[in-house]
C-alpha cells in the first residue's frame, strides 16, 4: 500500500498483492429443489467489515451459515485463510458467530458466557479469567458479570453476546442481523460501537442484514444479493451513487425511476428520450447502451433540485405539479406530477421556518438537475 | 366477556366437590375408630398403627418403590433419547415406525401390554420378578417421557445448539453443558411422571409380576376386591397426602420462580 | 460421530422393538395357535432345531379358529358390544359433567386459573386404584349416598349402585373426567371474548351467541376429550372389576378372566388382538382432529 504522506485508504480489494481471508468461488447451496445459492465467487479481506445485504430469503444468511460451517456447500469451494473448509466442524473452525437471537445461555451468568469458548479449548482458569474480564471491559459490562441473560437488558444482552464471539479472539466473526432486536435509538449507537470495537480488535467482520441503513453505516463493502446471486459487491457511496441495477438502485435508499430510450451522445453521455414533445434528459452511462435500448433512469430525490422559476443553468429541466408534501422535519419531500403522469420525488433541507417556504400544494413548479446528477442504467 | 356468573361459579363450586369428596370422605373415615367404615364411631389413629404393622403392606411397598426409582430412571434416560432422536435426529432409516412405537403404548390398553410382555417373558423364559415388572414399565414410561421432552424440545432455540458449537464444543459436549440444563425440568417432570405411573400400576404389573413380587397396587387390590376396609383407607390417606403435599410445593415452587423471574426481566428492562 | 450418532438412535428404538413390537407379534402369533394343556398352554410351538421343515409345518399348522370362536361364542361379542355401550355412555356424561367446570374455569378470573388448573391435575397425579376404591364406601348400599339420599327424605329404600353398570358409569366420569375437562378448557380460554362481544353487538342474545360462537370453536377441544376418554375407557379393567357387579361386561375384563382363570392364552391373544382393531378407528380419528388443530393454530 502506498505509504507516503497523503491519507491511506483502506481498499484491499484494489491491492493486486493482497491475499482473500475468505474466497468463496463457485458456490452453490441447493434445499432439495431450492437453491439457496447460485454459483457465487466472492473475496473477503482481512480487517474488512463486510456486509451481506438483501431482502429475507436472499440466501445472504445461507452463505453466512456456509462460513461457520452450519451448512456445507452443495458444490464449490470455501476457503478461510487459504485452508479449504470443506469438512470442517463448526468448532474446529476460527470462526465465531453472533446469533439472531443471540443465543445466550440462559442458565449461564454474563461471566460464564463470555468464558464458554475459551473453557472448550482447556485453557488455563487464570487465563481465561483474564480473557474474560478484558472482553467484559471492552463493552462495558462490568457491573453485570454476575448477572444471567434474562436479568439484563436488551442492549447489553447483545453486547455479551459480541463479547463471547469476540473471547476466542476469531479470525473472522460472523453477525447475524446483530442489531435486529434493538429500538431504532439503541440500534444507531450499537452500530458506532460495533465499528469501534472492530477497528480496536482489528477482527475481520462479516455481518447478514436486511437493513441498508445499518449496511451503509457500518460496512466498508457491502454485497447486495437477491434471489442467491450477488447483483453488486462494492464500498457503500458507490453501491449509493453508481448502482449498477435498477434493482440495487431501489433497493438501496429513495430512488425516482424514469423509463425511456437510450442514446449514446459521444462524449461519454446519454441522452434518454422519456416522453413525446419533451427533451430527452442527459445522465452519465457506466455501460454505453446501444442505440435505442429501453433503459431506465434513476436520480436520488435530494439530487432533485425544485423551484418556482425555470433555472437556466441546468441541462435537465422538467415542469410538474406538486402534488403531496410530506414534510420530515429536517427535509421536506415534494411529490410532483409530470405532464405525463410520472410522479419525480424532490427532497430538499429545512434549512429556513416552515413560514418561510414558498411552495405549496398544486403549485406549478420546474424540477431540475445536472448532467452528473443521475444515471442510466440498462438493467 | 369473561364474567364468572351463578352458573360459572356453581359448575366450579360442583365440579370440584365431585372431584374431592371422595378423597375427603375416605381420609375422614381412614381416622374411625369403627371397623364399619360407613359408621362414624369416633376419631382414632389406630388404623395407621395396624397398617405399620402389617408386614405384607411394607413389604410391598419397598418393592414398588424400588421398581418405581429403577424403572423411571430407566425411562428418563431412553425417553430423553428417544425424545432428541425425535426431535433432532433427522431422517433415518424406520423413522415413522419409531414414532409409532413412542406414541402407540400411551393409547394401548394396559391388557394388552400386560399379556403381550407377559407373552414374551415366557417365551424367552425369563423369570417373572422385580426385574420383570421394571422391564415392563419402563417400556410404556418411557414413552411418556419421550412426548414430555420432546415438547421441549420443539421450543427450544436451536441457535443455542450451534453457538455452543461454534464456540468450540462436541456435539456431546454441547448436549450435556448447554441442552440437557435447559431441558432439565422437563426431563425432572418426565421422571416424575415416569414414577408416578410406576407406583400407580395395577394392570400391568398383575401381569408380569412374579410370586415374590407383589407390588403395594397388587396388594390393595386384592384386599379391595373383598370390600372397603379401613386400613385400606389409612393406607390411600398416606399416599393421597404425600401426592398433594409433592404437588402443591411443586406448583408454588415454581410460581414463586416465575414470579421472581418476571421481576427481574421488568427491572432489566427498565 | 456417525456411532454416537447410531448408539442414540438405536438404543431407544431397538428397547422398544423388543418389549413392543416383539410382543405383539407373540400375541399375534399365539392368537392363531390351539389351546393345549401343556406349559406353554399352546400348539405348536416354534421348534428351530428342525429348520425349515419344522417352519412349514409350524406355519401350516396355525389358523383363524380362535377368531371363529369368538364369532361362535356370544359372551365375546357381547363384551364388545356391551364395552363399546358403557364406554360411549360414559364419554357422553363424561363430556356433560366436564363441560360446565371448563366452561367455570375459562371465565375465572386470571389469578385463579393457575389454581384451578392444578386442583384438575392434582388427581391425575393420585393414585387412579384409589381414586376407584373411594367409590366402594360411597356406592355401596349401606354407603354414604344412600345414607345422604334417606337422610333429607329423598328415598326410602336403598338404591343398588355398587355392582350394576351405574357405578362404573360414575367410576369412569370420575376418573377420566381431567381428560375432558383440560382439552375443553384449552381450546376455551384461548377464545378471544370479542367474537362473543361482536356476537352480542350484532343482535344476538348471550344464550345464542354462546350456541352460535362458544361452542362450534370449541368442537375441537371436546371432541379431542371425547377420544381421550373413550379410547382408555374401551379397554378398563379396574373400574368393571371394582365398581361392576357380575353381569359389567367389559372386553378388558374378560381377557384378564380368559387369561388367569381359564388359561386359554390362545383365546385371550385372540380378544387383544381384536380389540386392538376395534380401538385403531378411534386413534386414527383422533390423530386426525389433532392434526387439524394444529393446522387451525398455525
Amino acid at each position: 500500500m502506498n505509504q507516503s504522506a497523503e491519507k491511506t485508504v483502506f481498499a484491499p480489494w484494489h491491492d493486486p498483492d493482497e491475499t482473500p481471508l475468505i474466497a468463496f468461488s463457485n458456490v452453490t447451496k441447493r434445499f432439495g429443489d431450492f437453491t439457496a445459492i447460485d454459483s457465487i465467487s466472492l473475496d473477503i479481506y482481512r480487517r474488512e467489515f463486510f456486509a451481506l445485504l438483501g431482502p429475507s430469503g436472499c440466501g445472504k444468511t445461507t452463505l453466512m451459515r456456509m462460513l461457520g460451517g452450519f451448512e456445507t456447500p452443495t458444490s464449490g469451494t470455501i476457503t478461510i485463510d487459504g485452508q479449504d473448509m470443506a469438512g470442517v466442524p463448526p468448532n474446529k473452525r476460527a470462526v465465531n458467530m453472533m446469533f439472531q437471537s443471540y443465543a445466550l445461555f440462559p442458565h449461564l451468568s454474563v461471566w460464564d458466557n463470555i468464558a464458554f469458548g475459551l473453557r472448550r479449548d482447556r485453557l488455563p482458569k487464570e487465563q481465561v479469567a483474564a480473557r474474560v474480564e478484558e472482553m467484559i471491559k471492552l463493552v462495558r459490562l462490568d457491573k453485570f458479570a454476575r448477572r444471567k441473560p434474562h436479568q439484563i437488558s436488551g442492549g447489553q444482552r447483545q453486547r455479551v453476546a459480541l463479547a463471547r464471539s469476540l473471547a476466542k479472539a476469531p479470525k473472522l466473526l460472523l453477525l447475524d442481523e446483530p442489531l435486529g432486536a434493538l429500538d431504532k435509538k439503541l440500534r444507531q449507537d450499537t452500530q458506532f460501537e460495533l465499528m469501534d470495537i472492530q477497528e480496536k480488535t482489528g477482527t475481520t467482520f462479516v455481518i447478514v442484514t436486511h437493513d441498508q441503513e445499518e449496511a451503509m453505516t457500518v460496512a466498508s463493502r457491502i454485497a447486495v444479493m437477491d434471489d442467491g446471486r450477488l447483483i453488486q459487491v462494492d464500498t457503500p457511496d458507490r453501491i449509493y451513487e453508481t448502482p449498477n441495477s435498477v434493482y440495487v438502485a431501489d433497493f438501496i435508499g429513495d430512488v425516482n425511476l424514469i423509463e425511456g430510450n437510450a442514446s449514446p451522445r459521444g462524449d461519454g453521455k446519454t441522452l434518454l428520450h422519456w416522453a413525446e414533445g419533451q427533451p430527452p434528459l442527459v445522465a452519465e452511462c457506466p455501460h454505453a447502451p446501444e442505440t435505442q435500448a429501453r433503459c431506465t433512469f434513476a436520480i436520488r430525490p435530494e439530487k432533485v433540485s425544485i423551484s418556482k422559476d425555470r433555472p437556466s443553468d441546468r441541462t435537465n429541466v422538467i415542469q410538474g405539479r406538486i402534488e403531496d408534501i410530506a414534510y420530515l422535519g429536517s427535509l421536506s419531500v415534494y411529490s410532483v406530477l409530470l405532464a405525463n403522469g410520472t410522479r419525480v420525488k424532490a427532497q430538499t433541507a429545512n434549512n429556513r421556518r416552515l413560514s418561510r417556504r414558498e411552495l405549496t400544494w398544486e403549485d406549478d413548479v420546474w424540477l431540475s438537475w445536472t448532467e452528473t446528477a443521475g444515471i442510466v442504467l440498462d438493467k | 366477556m369473561r364474567r364468572l356468573t351463578w352458573f360459572n361459579t356453581t359448575s366450579l363450586a360442583l365440579g370440584f366437590a365431585f372431584l374431592y369428596l371422595p378423597m375427603v370422605i375416605l381420609i375422614i373415615f381412614s381416622f374411625n375408630e369403627s371397623r364399619l367404615v360407613t359408621v362414624w364411631a369416633g376419631f382414632s389413629t389406630k388404623w395407621y398403627g395396624e397398617l405399620l404393622q402389617n408386614q405384607a403392606f411394607l413389604d410391598a411397598a419397598l418393592v414398588t418403590l424400588k421398581v418405581g426409582v429403577a424403572s423411571s430412571t430407566i425411562a428418563t434416560v431412553l425417553g430423553t433419547m428417544a425424545a432428541y432422536v425425535l426431535v433432532r435426529g433427522g431422517r433415518f432409516f424406520g423413522r415413522t415406525l419409531f414414532s409409532g412405537m413412542i406414541y402407540a403404548p400411551l393409547v394401548m390398553p394396559e391388557v394388552i401390554t400386560g399379556l403381550s410382555l407377559l407373552l414374551l417373558f415366557i417365551s424367552i423364559g425369563l423369570d417373572r420378578g422385580m426385574f420383570t415388572i421394571v422391564l415392563a414399565h419402563a417400556t410404556f414410561s418411557m414413552c411418556y417421557v419421550s412426548v414430555v421432552v420432546s415438547s421441549r424440545l420443539v421450543s427450544f432455540d436451536k441457535s443455542l445448539e450451534e453457538a455452543a458449537l461454534d464456540l468450540g464444543s462436541s456435539a456431546f459436549e454441547a448436549f450435556r453443558l448447554v441442552t440437557l440444563p435447559i431441558i432439565a425440568p422437563a426431563v425432572v417432570s418426565g421422571w416424575l411422571l415416569a414414577l408416578t405411573l410406576s407406583l400407580d400400576d395395577l394392570v400391568i404389573a398383575s401381569f408380569v409380576a412374579g410370586p415374590s413380587s407383589t407390588t403395594l397396587p397388587i396388594k390393595i387390590f386384592s384386599s379391595v376386591r373383598l370390600g372397603v376396609s379401613p386400613e385400606i383407607n389409612a393406607l390411600s390417606t398416606i399416599l393421597i397426602l404425600i401426592v398433594a403435599v409433592g404437588t402443591i410445593s411443586a406448583s408454588l415452587v415454581t410460581k414463586r420462580a416465575v414470579k421472581r423471574r418476571q421481576a427481574e426481566e421488568q427491572m432489566a428492562a427498565g | 460421530m456417525n456411532l454416537r450418532r447410531f448408539s442414540l438412535i438405536s438404543v431407544p428404538y431397538l428397547w422398544l422393538f423388543l418389549l413392543f413390537l416383539v410382543p405383539f407379534g407373540i400375541v399375534f402369533k399365539i392368537s392363531l395357535s390351539d389351546y393345549a394343556i401343556s406349559i406353554p398352554p399352546y400348539t405348536p410351538t416354534l421348534d428351530l432345531a428342525t429348520g425349515w421343515a419344522g417352519f412349514k409345518t409350524f406355519l401350516s399348522e396355525l389358523d383363524f379358529e380362535n377368531y371363529v370362536f369368538l364369532t361362535d361364542d356370544d359372551l365375546y361379542w357381547k363384551a364388545y358390544l356391551s364395552s363399546l355401550k358403557i364406554a360411549s355412555i360414559a364419554t357422553a356424561l363424561t363430556l356433560l359433567v366436564s363441560f360446565p367446570i371448563a366452561y367455570g374455569m375459562a371465565n375465572a378470573p386470571d389469578e385463579w386459573r393457575p389454581t384451578l388448573m392444578m386442583l384438575v391435575i392434582l388427581p391425575f397425579w393420585t393414585s387412579f386404584l384409589i381414586r376407584v376404591y373411594s367409590w366402594m364406601g360411597i356406592l355401596s348400599q349401606e354407603g354414604f349416598l344412600n345414607q345422604f339420599l334417606m337422610g333429607i327424605g329423598l328415598i326410602s329404600e336403598p338404591l343398588i349402585i355398587l355392582n350394576t353398570n351405574w357405578a362404573v358409569y360414575i367410576g369412569i366420569v370420575y376418573t377420566y373426567c381431567p381428560f375432558m375437562i383440560l382439552p375443553i378448557y384449552a381450546t376455551l380460554e384461548k377464545l378471544d371474548t370479542s367474537l362473543n362481544e361482536a356476537a352480542v353487538d350484532l343482535g344476538c342474545s348471550r344464550t345464542s351467541a354462546f350456541w352460535l360462537i362458544t361452542m362450534p370453536l370449541a368442537r375441537p377441544g371436546i371432541i379431542a376429550g371425547c377420544f381421550l376418554v373413550f379410547i382408555p375407557a374401551l379397554g378398563e379393567f379396574v373400574i368393571p372389576s371394582l365398581l361392576g357387579g357380575s353381569r359389567t361386561l367389559m372386553i378388558g375384563k374378560v381377557l384378564y378372566e380368559e387369561f388367569f382363570a381359564n388359561r386359554d392364552w390362545p383365546v385371550a391373544s385372540a380378544v387383544a388382538v381384536v380389540l386392538l382393531l376395534i380401538l385403531i378407528v378411534p386413534i386414527v380419528m383422533y390423530q386426525r382432529n389433532q392434526q387439524k388443530m394444529m393446522e387451525a393454530e398455525q
